[in-house]
């Protein structure tokens, strides 16, 4: 897996205060799970996402530990209430130095 | 008493009504149906929403690699064929098709243009860069019917391909037929049998955990039945496929398909 890879985030742009939203947060990632061997008979290193984060406006809204039995590509759908307008910011870091981030943002009426 | 009465009839005149058309349906038979339909709903909400299908990367990595220059000559894919969205409409729905007399599948002309335009080496079968590549040309011709038809110049490789798809192969000693064709839409162990039609490709299948190209699922029907598989690329897997996508015409392309 390279260091870094496609995201996609999906959530409405806007919002009442106080409302329940909805994020689907996807990333592109084989999800070694390292149990695996090649047709040589040699072992494929475990190569996952550890940590998948969601900071709305530096806060911790939501944190995911990852392990080898999630499937390639992994999709989160989650939800956290509208408080303010501001950025989401979506981090995935795992093995091997991988890390990617993603930023969506929100206006609050 | 006198209340049920009509009732009663009218359950036989529902009868005799539904009866005959089964029977009809069943006569027919030829009714095209994409394996999209015998999936749950959430893998069919998986396929139809770009946020949630995992495909669409592939389509991302796709338009990446078309805008990139590559190879000995530093061309690009944009720089002979423009806008993607405009020069790849409906492409996909017509190969594979015959170029001077030599039958192309999709995956074979995006490799003679790295040669011969580009001159870049060839990329490997299910390699990251042709799948992605072929989804987002693909990906172009969504929703449009598969075009491919019987002309002088694809006869004899569609004949063939025919040929292949009812021919006895394997110790098992079973052909394509004789499950996609005879027993469709009946079951092979707990899962219902498609009817096998080539409308999805490529497809991210959930069982390989990535993107896959219809001649890998060929090749996985052939172990199934302990057939000795056709190489990739080889002539003998473009004339299946184009048999099998001439046999799907007419169907809408869902490219690129989820299929559990």
């Amino acid at each position: 897996m390279s260091k870094t890879s496609r995201t996609a985030i999906t959530m409405p742009a806007r919002a009442k205060k106080g409302s329940i939203i909805e994020i689907r947060a996807i990333a592109q990632h084989d999800m070694e799970s390292g149990f695996r061997y090649t047709e040589g008979g040699k072992i494929i290193p475990r190569d996952i996402i550890r940590v998948f984060t969601c900071t709305y406006n530096n806060v911790e809204v939501f944190k995911a530990d990852f392990y080898p039995g999630i499937g390639a590509n992994p999709l989160i759908i989650f939800t956290t209430i509208a408080t303010e307008t501001g950025t989401l910011e979506f981090k995935w870091v795992g093995d091997d130095g991988y890390e990617a981030v993603n930023q969506a943002r929100i206006t609050v009426s | 008493m006198k209340k049920q009465l009509p009732l009663y009839f009218l359950g036989i005149v529902c009868a005799l009504l539904v009866l005959p058309g089964i029977a009809a349906d069943a006569i027919a038979g030829n009714k095209k149906q994409s394996s999209y339909e015998l999936m749950s709903s959430e893998n069919k909400a998986m396929q139809d929403d770009a946020s949630l299908n995992p495909a669409m990367f592939w389509v991302g990595d796709g338009e990446a690699l078309w805008q990139a220059k590559t190879g000995a000559k530093q061309e690009s894919c944009i720089s002979c064929h423009g806008d993607v969205k405009k020069s790849m409409r409906g492409v996909a729905t017509q190969f594979p098709k015959t170029v001077h007399g030599k039958l192309r599948t999709l995956e074979g002309q995006i490799n003679q243009c790295r040669e011969v335009r580009q001159g870049a080496p060839k990329l490997a079968y299910e390699s990251k860069d042709l799948l992605a590549l072929t989804a987002l040309i693909a990906f172009q011709s969504k929703g449009m019917p598969i075009a491919v038809k019987e002309t002088a110049a694809n006869k004899t490789d569609l004949k063939q391909g025919q040929q292949y798809f009812f021919q006895r192969m394997g110790q098992l000693n079973l052909s394509c037929a004789q499950c996609h064709d005879e027993r469709a839409g009946l079951k092979l162990g707990g899962s219902l049998i498609p009817q096998g039609h080539p409308n999805a490709y490529p497809i991210y299948r959930l069982e390989w955990q990535t993107l896959g190209s219809l001649q890998r699922r060929l090749r996985n029907c052939m172990s199934g039945v302990r057939a000795q598989q056709f190489e990739y690329g080889s002539p003998e897997m473009a004339q299946l496929e184009l048999f099998l996508m001439w046999r799907a015409r007419g169907l809408p392309l869902e490219s690129p398909g989820v299929r559990p």
